[in-house]
């Protein structure tokens, strides 16, 4: 097939080519560049940031940054929250919407349509800020541990995804386990479960990826508990909130103060974004199909 | 109905297990999503703390007509409307041109290399997403700055100017998401069947052609399952990138609902108006899926449900 293209090849398809491949290199610099700079910036002395030195490679190759971050506690507290949330969080999540998606792809059960809508309803209207909050309120579970992995587990979209998935698993398979005398819990956990690891990665990415970046619930529900704020509501404060790069004045601690700051801003970038970055190759194989199966049912 | 509810009760008793598994979910979603459904009531109430959600005293469409008096309405409606219909526009059809690209890609290195840097934005939080935007754009120590000294013109600080707010937040979306957004075409697109490929090169189809006539009518149902997806999304504008984007310059720009509702119920405590806009939000939500549920359903023969 690649051979009768390359004899058909004609002056338009050259032209079509350098189009396609001129473009893709125009984004690629597009999307990549603001993370480089980012990186580099990380390990530069902040006064060549400030003077515009930086641009391909770090300049003045410096740790401070990174030795910055080991410094202060708020982070460090925030890190091991967050990947508490995540753990947690996750693994809650995961069991909860699993097990509801297994039951749903069972044709044999009763009341299946039913609950399918009353999952499916709850992707498209709710209570809103304000009721959700006061009836988090009334469970007296603001700031709790528990609020920022319990109540919000339930996803009705990985529900559809993992039905989904779990239809396709072959329908002997659970006839001749029922033979043998086997229940649908014993079904469920010894034999469906482990055929599904694709789709587990698949779901269980998307939420440990969720609970990592996600800032919304702690800032509404975590009011007054700092010593249970995630890493991004820390981060928020560094980079956002304090946001004062544009000027440097004073003498000269309170210029070096203000460099260690931007430095800081670099950094905490790089150590909070890439574990989550890193997570992504482990399971990659699996995603297409799982992102395939989800783009079927929607 | 008997005959009904006893083949339930008798399912029940022989798919237990199945019932069992279902219990946590719907346990959950009853606790936390279904019951504050009973607490917008509230909208139609004045809500106060001691009395409770039950107890508050009726007071009709009193926190809807304040809402609707109030100078913000115009405001806050127009720019979410603007804000979600600019972000549609120029955010669905990017991913689709950018896995047309992809597909067409036949050097496997550099396809491979540009798969994984266009995905690895979706993986920055909205946090250092827009603290990066404020760092790359800061005139002093950013790219912003950086080019604008290199054309030896004043540099500007973006994040400040009201007006750039919408392009800013729409193209931000762009650089963070296209790449991720185009796998689900992508998968759609290694679905086509090659003996469609090789008739066409049979006929001496250009590369251009094969797109244009093989390529977009097969991805067709997709688009238009995420269209109405998307669609049915326009007044949901994300609450946590306007947010953090906001600053007191571009605040007439960026007031959005979901950012009106977090100040007016949690800030100020205004719980019955608060609860009152997002009701008009949510209603507004739901009609828009539904109609465009339904025209794509007479119109394409695709739709959700």
């Amino acid at each position: 097939m690649e051979n009768s293209g390359k004899i058909h090849k004609t002056k338009s398809d050259v032209a079509f080519n350098i189009v396609v491949y001129g473009l893709a290199s125009i984004a690629l610099l597009i999307v990549a560049y603001p993370m480089w700079f980012i990186l580099i910036a990380s390990f530069s002395d902040p006064s060549a940031v400030y003077n515009g030195r930086v641009f391909l490679w770090p300049v003045d190759f410096t740790l401070l940054g990174y030795q910055e971050i080991f410094k202060r506690g708020d982070i460090w507290l925030a890190y091991r929250n967050t990947i508490a949330y995540v753990i947690v969080g996750t693994f809650i999540s995961l069991f909860v919407n699993l097990s509801a998606a297994y039951s749903l792809s069972r044709k044999d059960l009763v009341g299946r349509k039913f609950i399918t809508l009353f999952f499916i309803f709850t992707m498209f209207f709710n209570g809103g800020l304000i009721p959700t909050y006061l009836n988090i309120s009334d469970f007296g579970l603001l700031n709790t541990f528990l609020v920022m992995v319990l109540p919000f587990s339930v996803m009705a979209f990985h529900i559809i995804v993992a039905r989904t998935f779990f239809q396709n698993l072959p329908e002997d398979l659970l006839d001749a386990a029922k033979i043998d005398g086997c229940g649908n819990l014993r079904f469920y956990f010894i034999i469906a479960l482990p055929l599904s690891k694709a789709v587990i990665a698949v779901i269980g990415l998307w939420t440990a990826v969720g609970h990592w970046n996600s800032y919304f619930n702690a800032l509404i529900y975590l009011p007054r508990a700092p010593e249970l704020l995630p890493l991004q509501l820390v981060l928020r404060s560094i980079l956002v909130v304090n946001q004062s790069t544009t000027m440097w004045g004073g003498d000269d601690i309170a210029v070096r103060a203000q460099q260690i700051a931007d430095l800081l801003m670099y950094s905490s970038i790089v150590v909070s974004t890439v574990p989550i970055m890193l997570l992504y190759p482990f399971v990659q194989k699996h995603f297409n199909q799982g992102v395939m199966i989800g783009a079927i049912k929607g | 109905m008997g005959v009904k509810a006893i083949s339930f009760f008798n399912s029940v008793r022989k798919n237990w297990g199945l019932y069992l598994l279902l219990a946590p979910a719907i346990v959950l979603l009853i606790l936390f999503t279904y019951k504050p459904m009973y607490g917008i009531t509230i909208a139609f109430k004045d809500f106060n703390t001691s009395l409770g959600i039950t107890d508050s005293p009726w007071v009709g469409f009193k926190h809807f007509e304040r809402f609707f008096n109030s100078f913000l309405f115009g405001t806050t409606i127009r720019n979410t409307i603007t804000l979600s219909l600019y972000n549609l526009i120029v955010a669905f059809p990017l991913p689709i041109i950018m896995a047309l690209c992809i597909n067409q890609m036949r050097v496997k290195y550099f396809r491979k290399v540009f798969q994984i840097v266009t995905y690895m934005p979706h993986f920055i939080s909205t946090v250092v997403l827009v603290g990066l935007m404020l760092l790359v754009l800061s005139p002093s120590v950013g790219v912003a700055g950086l080019v604008a000294r290199v054309f030896g013109v004043d540099p500007v600080n973006l994040m400040a100017i009201p007006e750039a707010f919408r392009h800013l937040f729409v193209w931000s979306d762009v650089w963070q998401n296209t790449g991720w957004d185009s796998i689900i075409y992508l998968a759609a697109l290694s679905a086509i069947s090659p003996a469609l490929y090789e008739a066409a090169d049979i006929d001496g189809a250009s590369k251009f052609q094969k797109l244009l006539y093989i390529d977009i009518p097969m991805i067709l149902p997709t688009m238009i399952v995420l269209l109405i997806l998307r669609s049915g999304n326009l007044m949901n504008i994300g609450f946590e990138k306007v947010f953090l984007m906001q600053n007191s310059l571009n605040i007439m720009q960026s007031e959005v609902i979901s950012t009106y509702v977090y100040k007016i119920g949690l800030l100020n405590m205004q719980y019955s108006l608060s609860a009152a806009v997002n009701l008009f939000n949510n209603v507004i939500n739901f009609i828009l899926l539904i109609t465009v549920n339904q025209i794509s359903k007479r119109v394409s023969n695709s739709s959700l449900w």
